[in-house]
Protein backbone atom coordinates (compact mmCIF):
# COMPACT_ATOMS: atom_id res chain seq x y z
CA UNK A 1 0.00 0.00 0.00
CA UNK A 2 2.55 2.55 -0.85
CA UNK A 3 1.84 5.89 -2.26
CA UNK A 4 1.05 5.73 -6.17
CA UNK A 5 3.64 8.19 -7.69
CA UNK A 6 1.74 9.15 -10.46
CA UNK A 7 -1.78 10.90 -9.41
CA UNK A 8 -4.21 11.57 -11.58
CA UNK A 9 -3.85 15.14 -12.82
CA UNK A 10 -5.31 18.08 -11.48
CA UNK A 11 -8.34 19.54 -13.23
CA UNK A 12 -10.03 23.03 -12.54
CA UNK A 13 -14.04 22.77 -13.30
CA UNK A 14 -16.04 25.66 -14.96
CA UNK A 15 -20.10 25.60 -14.92
CA UNK A 16 -22.63 27.26 -16.85
CA UNK A 17 -25.14 27.65 -14.88
CA UNK A 18 -28.21 28.31 -17.29
CA UNK A 19 -27.98 29.72 -20.69
CA UNK A 20 -26.84 33.10 -21.03
CA UNK A 21 -24.93 33.55 -18.32
CA UNK A 22 -21.16 33.14 -18.35
CA UNK A 23 -18.81 29.66 -16.71
CA UNK A 24 -18.10 29.87 -13.38
CA UNK A 25 -14.94 28.60 -11.59
CA UNK A 26 -16.41 26.04 -9.02
CA UNK A 27 -13.69 23.44 -8.22
CA UNK A 28 -10.94 20.96 -8.86
CA UNK A 29 -10.95 17.25 -9.47
CA UNK A 30 -8.42 14.60 -10.09
CA UNK A 31 -8.82 12.62 -13.44
CA UNK A 32 -6.59 10.70 -16.46
CA UNK A 33 -7.87 12.06 -19.66
CA UNK A 34 -9.93 15.53 -20.49
CA UNK A 35 -13.00 12.79 -21.28
CA UNK A 36 -12.73 11.40 -18.08
CA UNK A 37 -12.56 14.85 -16.37
CA UNK A 38 -15.80 16.26 -18.21
CA UNK A 39 -17.71 13.21 -17.09
CA UNK A 40 -16.32 13.50 -13.58
CA UNK A 41 -17.26 17.62 -13.45
CA UNK A 42 -20.78 16.39 -14.44
CA UNK A 43 -20.94 13.87 -11.96
CA UNK A 44 -19.46 15.79 -9.08
CA UNK A 45 -20.68 19.22 -9.80
CA UNK A 46 -24.09 18.91 -11.39
CA UNK A 47 -25.84 16.38 -9.22
CA UNK A 48 -28.91 18.99 -9.01
CA UNK A 49 -28.71 20.50 -11.92
CA UNK A 50 -26.22 22.96 -11.21
CA UNK A 51 -24.92 23.58 -14.55
CA UNK A 52 -25.84 23.51 -18.58
CA UNK A 53 -22.48 23.34 -19.83
CA UNK A 54 -19.09 22.95 -18.09
CA UNK A 55 -15.61 23.47 -19.16
CA UNK A 56 -12.59 21.76 -17.85
CA UNK A 57 -8.83 22.75 -17.92
CA UNK A 58 -5.66 21.23 -16.62
CA UNK A 59 -5.16 23.25 -13.45
CA UNK A 60 -1.17 23.30 -14.70
CA UNK A 61 -1.99 25.09 -17.98
CA UNK A 62 -3.76 28.06 -15.85
CA UNK A 63 -1.49 31.61 -15.55
CA UNK A 64 -2.55 33.70 -12.83
CA UNK A 65 -1.27 36.92 -11.22
CA UNK A 66 0.62 36.50 -8.15
CA UNK A 67 -1.00 37.63 -4.96
CA UNK A 68 2.19 39.41 -3.80
CA UNK A 69 1.64 41.72 -6.93
CA UNK A 70 -2.26 42.32 -5.54
CA UNK A 71 -1.75 46.21 -4.26
CA UNK A 72 0.58 46.89 -7.13
CA UNK A 73 -2.07 45.64 -9.58
CA UNK A 74 -5.17 46.48 -8.49
CA UNK A 75 -5.00 49.53 -6.39
CA UNK A 76 -4.24 52.19 -9.11
CA UNK A 77 -7.83 51.99 -10.24
CA UNK A 78 -8.88 53.25 -6.80
CA UNK A 79 -8.64 57.21 -7.69
CA UNK A 80 -10.19 56.74 -10.94
CA UNK A 81 -13.83 57.74 -10.02
CA UNK A 82 -14.65 59.22 -13.07
CA UNK A 83 -14.62 56.23 -14.54
CA UNK A 84 -18.00 55.19 -13.20
CA UNK A 85 -21.30 56.82 -14.15
CA UNK A 86 -22.37 58.07 -10.76
CA UNK A 87 -19.07 60.65 -10.77
CA UNK A 88 -21.30 62.88 -12.87
CA UNK A 89 -24.23 65.03 -11.30
CA UNK A 90 -26.75 65.92 -13.90
CA UNK A 91 -29.67 68.20 -13.74
CA UNK A 92 -32.15 65.34 -12.16
CA UNK A 93 -34.64 66.05 -15.50
CA UNK A 94 -31.78 64.27 -17.78
CA UNK A 95 -30.36 62.42 -14.85
CA UNK A 96 -31.92 58.96 -16.33
CA UNK A 97 -29.89 58.97 -19.55
CA UNK B 1 -8.54 28.54 -7.27
CA UNK B 2 -8.56 24.93 -5.85
CA UNK B 3 -5.01 23.97 -7.23
CA UNK B 4 -1.81 23.31 -5.93
CA UNK B 5 -0.30 23.02 -9.39
CA UNK B 6 0.61 27.23 -9.93
CA UNK B 7 3.49 27.36 -7.66
CA UNK B 8 4.29 30.55 -7.53
CA UNK B 9 3.15 31.04 -4.21
CA UNK B 10 5.48 33.12 -1.56
CA UNK B 11 5.74 29.25 0.37
CA UNK B 12 9.09 28.55 0.20
CA UNK B 13 10.56 31.63 -0.10
CA UNK B 14 9.21 32.23 3.84
CA UNK B 15 11.65 29.79 5.01
CA UNK B 16 14.62 32.31 3.72
CA UNK B 17 12.82 35.40 4.91
CA UNK B 18 14.78 37.27 7.42
CA UNK B 19 13.15 37.57 11.37
CA UNK B 20 11.86 41.07 10.84
CA UNK B 21 10.35 40.35 7.23
CA UNK B 22 8.57 37.07 9.28
CA UNK B 23 7.42 39.44 11.48
CA UNK B 24 6.13 41.78 9.40
CA UNK B 25 4.10 38.92 7.25
CA UNK B 26 2.66 37.70 10.41
CA UNK B 27 1.47 40.83 11.34
CA UNK B 28 -0.32 41.54 8.33
CA UNK B 29 -1.94 38.18 8.52
CA UNK B 30 -3.16 38.96 11.90
CA UNK B 31 -4.76 42.23 10.81
CA UNK B 32 -6.76 40.37 8.05
CA UNK B 33 -7.80 38.10 10.50
CA UNK B 34 -8.99 40.68 12.67
CA UNK B 35 -10.66 42.35 9.78
CA UNK B 36 -12.44 39.38 8.96
CA UNK B 37 -10.76 38.94 5.46
CA UNK B 38 -10.10 35.36 3.54
CA UNK B 39 -6.79 34.01 3.02
CA UNK B 40 -6.16 32.71 -0.29
CA UNK B 41 -4.23 29.56 -1.19
CA UNK B 42 -1.22 31.61 -1.99
CA UNK B 43 -1.52 34.09 0.46
CA UNK B 44 1.35 34.08 3.30
CA UNK B 45 -0.02 31.78 6.50
CA UNK B 46 2.00 31.52 9.43
CA UNK B 47 2.91 27.52 9.46
CA UNK B 48 0.95 25.98 12.15
CA UNK B 49 -2.19 27.67 10.29
CA UNK B 50 -1.47 25.74 7.95
CA UNK B 51 -1.03 22.80 9.46
CA UNK B 52 -4.09 23.05 11.49
CA UNK B 53 -5.99 23.23 8.70
CA UNK B 54 -4.64 20.35 6.60
CA UNK B 55 -5.42 18.03 9.86
CA UNK B 56 -8.78 19.60 10.07
CA UNK B 57 -9.73 19.18 6.64
CA UNK B 58 -8.19 16.06 5.56
CA UNK B 59 -10.07 14.34 8.70
CA UNK B 60 -13.14 16.04 7.54
CA UNK B 61 -13.32 14.66 4.14
CA UNK B 62 -11.99 10.85 5.26
CA UNK B 63 -14.92 11.52 7.39
CA UNK B 64 -17.01 11.91 4.63
CA UNK B 65 -15.59 9.05 2.94
CA UNK B 66 -15.63 6.59 5.63
CA UNK B 67 -19.37 7.76 6.36
CA UNK B 68 -20.14 6.27 3.03
CA UNK B 69 -19.60 3.07 4.42
CA UNK B 70 -22.45 2.35 7.52
CA UNK B 71 -24.88 3.65 5.51
CA UNK B 72 -23.95 2.02 2.00
CA UNK B 73 -24.30 -0.88 3.64
CA UNK B 74 -27.99 -0.63 3.61
CA UNK B 75 -28.60 0.32 -0.19
CA UNK B 76 -29.26 -3.31 -1.39
CA UNK B 77 -32.14 -3.66 1.18
CA UNK B 78 -34.18 -0.43 1.26
CA UNK B 79 -37.64 -1.23 1.91
CA UNK B 80 -38.51 0.65 -1.32
CA UNK B 81 -37.17 2.19 -4.62
CA UNK B 82 -38.22 5.83 -3.28
CA UNK B 83 -35.84 5.01 -0.27
CA UNK B 84 -32.89 2.96 -2.11
CA UNK B 85 -32.72 6.16 -4.62
CA UNK B 86 -33.00 8.38 -1.39
CA UNK B 87 -29.88 6.76 -0.37
CA UNK B 88 -27.51 6.43 -3.10
CA UNK B 89 -27.86 10.15 -3.75
CA UNK B 90 -27.32 10.42 -0.37
CA UNK B 91 -24.08 8.12 0.14
CA UNK B 92 -23.11 9.96 -3.57
CA UNK B 93 -22.97 13.25 -2.01
CA UNK B 94 -21.40 12.04 0.93
CA UNK B 95 -18.40 10.90 -1.74
CA UNK B 96 -18.72 14.71 -3.45
CA UNK B 97 -18.17 16.19 -0.17
CA UNK B 98 -15.05 14.29 0.60
CA UNK B 99 -13.66 15.02 -2.71
CA UNK B 100 -14.43 18.94 -2.38
CA UNK B 101 -12.88 19.07 0.84
CA UNK B 102 -9.63 16.81 -0.66
CA UNK B 103 -9.57 19.36 -3.19
CA UNK B 104 -9.24 22.23 -0.32
CA UNK B 105 -6.36 20.15 1.38
CA UNK B 106 -4.64 19.97 -1.27
CA UNK B 107 -4.35 23.79 -1.86
CA UNK B 108 -2.23 23.83 1.23
CA UNK B 109 0.34 22.08 -0.88
CA UNK B 110 -0.41 18.75 0.29
CA UNK B 111 -1.29 15.74 -2.16
CA UNK B 112 -4.51 13.51 -2.10
CA UNK B 113 -2.30 10.48 -2.20
CA UNK B 114 -0.49 11.78 1.22
CA UNK B 115 -3.71 12.35 2.87
CA UNK B 116 -5.10 8.44 1.51
CA UNK B 117 -1.72 6.80 3.00
CA UNK B 118 -2.58 8.76 6.49
CA UNK B 119 -6.02 7.35 6.19
CA UNK B 120 -5.13 4.49 4.93
CA UNK B 121 -2.29 3.96 7.57
CA UNK B 122 -4.07 4.79 10.60
CA UNK B 123 -2.11 8.22 11.15
CA UNK B 124 -4.95 10.25 10.15
CA UNK B 125 -8.56 10.45 12.42
CA UNK B 126 -12.36 10.27 11.12
CA UNK B 127 -15.12 11.06 13.25
CA UNK B 128 -15.91 8.41 15.39
CA UNK B 129 -19.70 8.19 14.78
CA UNK B 130 -18.67 6.03 11.82
CA UNK B 131 -17.23 3.16 13.97
CA UNK B 132 -20.54 2.23 14.97
CA UNK B 133 -22.70 -0.30 13.34
CA UNK B 134 -25.58 0.06 11.47
CA UNK B 135 -27.84 -2.77 12.62
CA UNK B 136 -31.74 -2.11 11.16
CA UNK B 137 -33.19 0.41 8.60
CA UNK B 138 -34.08 2.34 11.40
CA UNK B 139 -30.60 3.67 11.52
CA UNK B 140 -30.60 4.64 8.38
CA UNK B 141 -33.18 7.40 9.40
CA UNK B 142 -31.76 7.70 12.62
CA UNK B 143 -27.81 8.59 11.20
CA UNK B 144 -29.92 11.52 8.58
CA UNK B 145 -31.76 13.31 11.73
CA UNK B 146 -29.05 12.67 14.51
CA UNK B 147 -25.96 12.42 12.94
CA UNK B 148 -26.40 14.56 9.82
CA UNK B 149 -27.93 16.78 12.13
CA UNK B 150 -25.00 17.25 14.20
CA UNK B 151 -22.62 17.59 11.63
CA UNK B 152 -24.55 20.18 10.09
CA UNK B 153 -24.91 22.34 13.20
CA UNK B 154 -20.77 21.73 13.49
CA UNK B 155 -20.16 22.65 9.42
CA UNK B 156 -22.52 25.92 9.59
CA UNK B 157 -19.86 28.17 11.32
CA UNK B 158 -17.31 26.79 9.24
CA UNK B 159 -18.90 28.57 6.25
CA UNK B 160 -17.24 31.66 7.69
CA UNK B 161 -13.63 30.03 8.09
CA UNK B 162 -11.34 32.53 7.23
CA UNK B 163 -9.46 30.24 4.59
CA UNK B 164 -11.30 30.66 1.68
CA UNK B 165 -10.93 27.39 0.01
CA UNK B 166 -12.55 25.11 3.14
CA UNK B 167 -15.19 28.13 3.44
CA UNK B 168 -16.34 27.88 -0.40
CA UNK B 169 -16.40 23.72 -0.24
CA UNK B 170 -18.75 24.09 3.51
CA UNK B 171 -20.72 26.59 1.65
CA UNK B 172 -21.65 23.80 -1.06
CA UNK B 173 -21.78 21.02 1.00
CA UNK B 174 -23.84 22.67 3.78
CA UNK B 175 -26.65 23.13 0.82
CA UNK B 176 -26.49 20.04 0.19
CA UNK B 177 -26.16 18.28 3.42
CA UNK B 178 -29.53 19.67 4.25
CA UNK B 179 -31.63 17.23 2.47
CA UNK B 180 -29.78 14.49 4.89
CA UNK B 181 -31.32 15.44 7.80
CA UNK B 182 -34.63 15.96 6.37
CA UNK B 183 -35.23 13.00 4.18
CA UNK B 184 -34.19 11.30 7.50
CA UNK B 185 -36.17 12.53 10.08
CA UNK B 186 -39.00 11.58 7.26
CA UNK B 187 -38.22 8.18 7.08
CA UNK B 188 -38.19 7.73 11.16
CA UNK B 189 -42.10 9.99 11.00
CA UNK B 190 -43.06 7.36 8.16
CA UNK B 191 -42.36 4.63 10.67
CA UNK B 192 -43.41 6.29 13.51
CA UNK B 193 -46.70 7.36 11.76
CA UNK B 194 -47.60 4.75 9.54
CA UNK B 195 -45.58 1.98 11.09
CA UNK B 196 -46.40 -1.20 13.45
CA UNK B 197 -45.24 -1.42 16.72
CA UNK B 198 -42.22 -3.31 15.59
CA UNK B 199 -40.98 -0.20 13.58
CA UNK B 200 -41.86 2.10 16.44
CA UNK B 201 -39.94 -0.01 18.45
CA UNK B 202 -37.31 -0.30 16.05
CA UNK B 203 -36.70 3.58 15.93
CA UNK B 204 -37.05 3.88 19.84
CA UNK B 205 -33.76 1.44 19.95
CA UNK B 206 -31.68 3.21 17.04
CA UNK B 207 -32.65 6.77 18.37
CA UNK B 208 -31.46 5.01 22.27
CA UNK B 209 -27.45 3.77 20.52
CA UNK B 210 -27.07 7.04 18.46
CA UNK B 211 -27.83 9.90 21.10
CA UNK B 212 -24.63 9.72 22.83
CA UNK B 213 -22.17 9.11 19.91
CA UNK B 214 -23.90 12.07 18.21
CA UNK B 215 -23.29 14.21 21.18
CA UNK B 216 -19.66 13.31 21.30
CA UNK B 217 -19.59 14.02 17.58
CA UNK B 218 -18.92 17.67 19.00
CA UNK B 219 -15.62 17.05 20.19
CA UNK B 220 -14.08 17.09 23.98
CA UNK B 221 -15.51 20.05 26.18
CA UNK B 222 -14.05 23.16 26.16
CA UNK B 223 -11.81 22.58 29.41
CA UNK B 224 -10.17 19.88 27.65
CA UNK B 225 -9.79 21.24 24.09
CA UNK B 226 -6.38 23.01 24.28
CA UNK B 227 -6.54 24.33 20.45
CA UNK B 228 -9.79 25.67 20.42
CA UNK B 229 -8.54 28.63 21.72
CA UNK B 230 -6.01 28.99 18.50
CA UNK B 231 -8.49 27.63 16.36
CA UNK B 232 -10.89 30.91 17.28
CA UNK B 233 -7.83 32.78 16.81
CA UNK B 234 -7.58 32.26 13.71
CA UNK B 235 -11.18 32.26 12.67
CA UNK B 236 -10.62 28.45 11.55
CA UNK B 237 -13.50 27.51 14.32
CA UNK B 238 -16.10 30.18 15.35
CA UNK B 239 -18.38 28.46 18.21
CA UNK B 240 -17.09 26.22 20.67
CA UNK B 241 -17.97 22.64 21.27
CA UNK B 242 -19.78 22.93 24.09
CA UNK B 243 -21.83 25.56 22.44
CA UNK B 244 -23.12 24.05 19.85
CA UNK B 245 -23.43 20.30 21.57
CA UNK B 246 -25.92 22.97 23.55
CA UNK B 247 -27.76 24.04 20.07
CA UNK B 248 -27.82 20.17 18.87
CA UNK B 249 -29.74 19.30 22.14
CA UNK B 250 -32.36 22.24 22.58
CA UNK B 251 -33.08 21.77 18.49
CA UNK B 252 -33.18 17.60 19.14
CA UNK B 253 -35.60 17.67 22.15
CA UNK B 254 -38.38 19.35 19.80
CA UNK B 255 -37.08 17.07 17.28
CA UNK B 256 -37.85 13.84 19.55
CA UNK B 257 -41.07 15.46 20.71
CA UNK B 258 -42.59 15.33 17.05
CA UNK B 259 -41.33 12.03 16.56
CA UNK B 260 -42.67 10.61 19.58
CA UNK B 261 -39.58 9.30 20.59
CA UNK B 262 -37.52 9.65 24.31
CA UNK B 263 -34.04 10.29 23.92
CA UNK B 264 -31.77 8.22 26.46
CA UNK B 265 -31.04 10.41 28.98
CA UNK B 266 -32.83 10.84 32.36
CA UNK B 267 -31.46 13.86 33.20
CA UNK B 268 -32.85 15.78 30.16
CA UNK B 269 -34.31 18.72 31.65
CA UNK B 270 -35.28 21.89 30.78
CA UNK B 271 -33.61 24.86 32.83
CA UNK B 272 -35.01 28.06 32.53
CA UNK B 273 -32.53 29.95 34.29
CA UNK B 274 -29.94 29.49 31.27
CA UNK B 275 -33.23 28.59 28.89
CA UNK B 276 -31.25 26.06 27.93
CA UNK B 277 -31.83 21.82 28.43
CA UNK B 278 -30.07 20.40 30.79
CA UNK B 279 -28.59 17.10 29.89
CA UNK B 280 -25.94 14.19 31.65
CA UNK B 281 -22.88 13.68 31.73
CA UNK B 282 -21.43 12.24 28.39
CA UNK B 283 -18.85 8.72 29.13
CA UNK B 284 -15.88 10.54 27.26
CA UNK B 285 -14.07 7.11 28.25
CA UNK B 286 -16.08 5.47 25.71
CA UNK B 287 -15.19 8.45 23.09
CA UNK B 288 -11.25 8.16 23.28
CA UNK B 289 -11.34 4.76 23.35
CA UNK B 290 -13.54 4.75 19.85
CA UNK B 291 -11.23 7.31 18.83
CA UNK B 292 -7.96 5.51 19.56
CA UNK B 293 -9.21 2.69 17.68
CA UNK B 294 -11.40 0.94 19.78
CA UNK B 295 -14.83 1.10 18.84
CA UNK B 296 -17.13 -1.35 17.28
CA UNK B 297 -16.32 -1.18 13.58
CA UNK B 298 -13.02 0.72 13.47
CA UNK B 299 -11.04 -2.03 11.79
CA UNK B 300 -13.84 -3.28 10.09
CA UNK B 301 -14.14 0.40 8.47
CA UNK B 302 -10.46 0.60 7.83
CA UNK B 303 -10.05 -2.66 6.28
CA UNK B 304 -13.05 -2.26 3.86
CA UNK B 305 -11.28 1.50 2.84
CA UNK B 306 -7.61 0.29 1.98
CA UNK B 307 -9.05 -2.47 -0.13
CA UNK B 308 -11.49 -0.61 -2.39
CA UNK B 309 -7.89 1.73 -2.63
CA UNK B 310 -5.88 -1.24 -3.36
CA UNK B 311 -8.17 -2.92 -5.62
CA UNK B 312 -8.91 -0.20 -7.13
CA UNK B 313 -5.30 0.35 -8.06
CA UNK B 314 -4.93 -1.32 -11.72
CA UNK B 315 -7.72 0.67 -12.62
CA UNK B 316 -5.93 4.23 -11.82
CA UNK B 317 -2.44 2.53 -14.15
CA UNK B 318 -5.01 1.27 -16.54
CA UNK B 319 -6.25 5.07 -17.07
CA UNK B 320 -2.99 6.67 -16.51
CA UNK B 321 -1.70 4.15 -19.11
CA UNK B 322 -4.64 4.59 -21.52
CA UNK B 323 -4.30 8.91 -21.28
CA UNK B 324 -0.85 8.02 -22.50
CA UNK B 325 -1.45 6.16 -25.16
CA UNK B 326 -4.02 8.57 -26.56
CA UNK B 327 -1.66 11.37 -26.09
CA UNK B 328 0.98 9.35 -28.25
CA UNK B 329 -1.41 8.77 -30.77
CA UNK B 330 -1.96 11.95 -30.82
CA UNK B 331 0.87 13.19 -31.09
CA UNK B 332 2.47 10.77 -33.91
CA UNK B 333 -0.53 11.99 -36.27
Amino acid sequence: MSVVKSEWPLWEVFVRNKAGLDHKHCGSLHAADPRMAIQLARDVYTRRQEGTSVWVVRSDQIVASDPGDKDMYFDPMEDKVYRHPTFYALPSEVDHM
Amino acid sequence: MYTQAMDLGPKDEAKTLKTAEEHQLQQRFDERIDAGEFIEAKDWMPDNYRKTLVRQISQHAHSEIVGMLPEGNWIGRAPSLKRKSILLAKVQDEGGHGLYLYAAGETLGTSRDQMLEALHTGKAKYSSIFNYPTLTWADVGVIGWLVDGAAIMNQVPICRCSYAPYARAMVRICREESFHQRQGFESLLTMMTHGTEAQRAMVQDATNRWWWPSLMMFGPPDAESPNTAQSMRWGIKRISNDDLRQKFVDAAVEQARVLGVSLPDPELKWNPEREHWDFGAIDWSEFWRVVNGHGPNNKERLATRVKAWDDGAWVREAALAHAAKQSNVKEAA
